[in-house]
């Protein structure tokens, strides 16, 4: 069952271009626009090239956009075609149905790390150790969960057509804000102040950190918050999910 | 050996609505039942609490005797219901496959699809499907699990009359294979030609529980519509008809036999003009009854 479940919810996403084309190459794009131009630019603080700092700044995009993206918009788009009426009487354990969209959102988000990293490498001149690599990759895997959380919260409080909408409205404006494209020290000072308590920005410092950019708290301060927001995102989408139960299901 | 499916004395209350009032039914295993009724009688909410996607305000839905939400007991049990949904870029094929995977012991992928008559749509995805051919997947979906029992919710709604006719006989082929069927429709000609029992719901309560014939011996089953200038209510006297109304010229009966109707007026004379023999929906059934 959890293969077949699997399967589907993967081929499910593939099939939709605007999904998987885009989680797959608009960090390339990105990093052609933006990284490498500058890739060999050394940055504040020592030895961390641009070309590296944004290759962290990608993988941490495009990893928390396919979790939003593949929880977020497989909900609403489900309920909205009353689809979760029909599985809701299959003798399908709920709980293979978490699995198996997690185990795909792992999937994508491998496959988007897979293809950005060797481009970073070539395109970038990106070298790093072998352990930056690996710790790079891990925690933006590990770190990614918070986000899981986020997307179901989205997908159970909007419409199928608000739930892209939404996203992308929010999405890569927070990420500009959160330092991801441009070092926080070149924003505006207001967001400056805010930065630090977007969830987006710590999970960005883990990134960075990673690769050997010096960031000024400790990591474990980031793991903290990203911790944090993990509970407050999973205590949403809980309280929407109840309440979907409530009115769809009682 | 306890009923397949049972409501004891089943409340559903939706905010101030009460949608059933004190339901009562068993149906055992074998039994082909059609729940028969207008819009909003009831029928889509007993299937709700017996499938277990409601919970009855009060009183119990089981299905053999135990909770439906219990996936052992879900197991057992395909569904076809009104208000559904698939993924969109999925193959039919492999729509069919994952949900035979949900059964412990599912029909082969190609007697399931080929039961639904989508064979050549075998590698379609979803989205390219017309209506009905989403109508007989639905069924596909329900019958691949090889359950033991069947509900179907309004199956046919929204189908034209040809298509409607080959699903009432994929549907009896499957009651056939000595399953359990649970169907609701509000056309009366459907559960005659489907099922054994027929139990008339209305208003959120069980008003008959009797096999067909005796059933459709209370409830005209056609409805003869035309347009005749010079008729009036005296004129249709003496004949087996259950219900008439005249609006301007439009004369629109219910009767269990058309053609002795037509027969007379033809004989007498009658100028008719567009007219229109069709299927009584149980709308115009109930409305009559109830009105006399």
């Amino acid at each position: 069952m959890l293969v077949q479940q699997t399967r589907a919810e993967f081929l499910k996403l593939w099939r939709v271009p605007a999904f998987s084309a885009t989680s797959i190459l608009l960090p390339l794009v990105f990093y052609s626009f933006i990284g490498i131009g500058q890739a060999s630019q050394v940055m504040q603080g020592g030895h961390v090239r641009f070309g590296a700092y944004f290759l962290a700044s990608m993988a941490v995009y495009s990893v928390a956009n396919v979790m939003i993206f593949s929880f977020g918009i497989s909900v609403a788009t489900e309920r909205g075609m009353k689809m979760d009426l029909l599985m809701r009487a299959m003798p399908l354990p709920p709980l293979v149905y978490l699995l198996s969209r997690c185990i795909t959102a792992i999937v994508f988000a491998a496959m988007t790390l897979v293809v950005l990293f060797p481009f970073a490498y070539v395109a970038g001149d990106v070298r790093l150790d072998a352990s930056e690599w690996f710790t790079l990759a891990y925690r933006v895997l590990l770190g990614s969960i918070p986000f899981i959380a986020l997307g179901f919260a989205i997908g159970y409080l909007s419409g199928p057509n608000s739930a892209v909408a939404v996203i992308n409205l929010i999405y890569l404006p927070t990420a500009f804000a959160s330092g991801l494209f441009f070092p926080k020290q070149l924003l505006p000072q207001i967001i400056q102040n805010i930065a630090p308590y977007l969830p987006l920005y710590r999970f960005g410092q883990l990134g960075w950190n990673a690769i050997g950019y010096p960031t000024s708290e400790s990591i474990s301060t980031d793991w903290l918050y990203l911790a944090g927001y993990g509970v407050v995102f999973f205590a949403i989408a809980v309280w929407a999910y109840r309440r979907e139960e409530s009115r769809k299901f009682s | 050996m306890p009923p397949a499916a049972e409501l004891i004395d089943a409340t559903k209350k939706y905010g101030e609505t009460e949608a059933l009032r004190g339901v009562t039914i068993r149906i055992e295993l074998g039994e082909v039942v059609a729940m028969l009724g207008p819009n909003g009688a009831g029928k889509t909410t007993s299937i709700s609490l017996l499938l277990g996607l409601r919970k009855p305000t009060s009183g119990k839905a089981l299905l053999f005797g135990l909770e439906p939400t219990n996936l052992l007991v879900r197991s057992r049990v395909g569904v076809m219901l009104q208000e559904s949904g698939v993924p969109a870029m999925l193959k039919v094929r492999e729509i069919v496959d994952l949900f035979r995977s949900y059964y412990p012991k599912p029909l082969p992928r190609d007697r399931a699809i080929a039961m639904a008559g989508l064979e050549e749509k075998a590698n379609a995805l979803v989205k390219e499907l017309s209506g009905g051919q989403r109508q007989r997947l639905y069924f596909a979906l329900a019958v691949c699990g090889d359950p033991d029992v069947l509900f179907l919710d309004e199956p046919t709604v929204g189908m034209d009359v040809e298509g409607r006719r080959s699903f009432i006989e994929r549907i009896a082929e499957f009651a056939r294979m000595e399953r359990t069927v649970v169907l609701t429709t509000h056309y009366l000609e459907e559960a005659d030609q489907l099922a054994k029992r027929v139990i008339v719901i209305d208003r959120g309560v069980v008003i008959a529980d009797a096999p067909p014939a005796e059933i459709k011996s209370k409830v005209a089953g056609r409805r003869v519509r035309f347009v005749a200038p010079a008729l009036s209510e005296k004129d249709l006297d003496g004949l087996p008809v259950t219900a008439v109304s005249i609006t301007d010229h439009m004369v629109q009966l219910l009767t269990n036999k058309p053609e002795a109707v037509l027969r007379d007026l033809f004989q007498r004379g009658v100028a008719i003009t567009d007219l229109e023999v069709a299927g009584a929906d149980l709308e115009d059934a109930f409305i009559a009854m109830t009105s006399h």
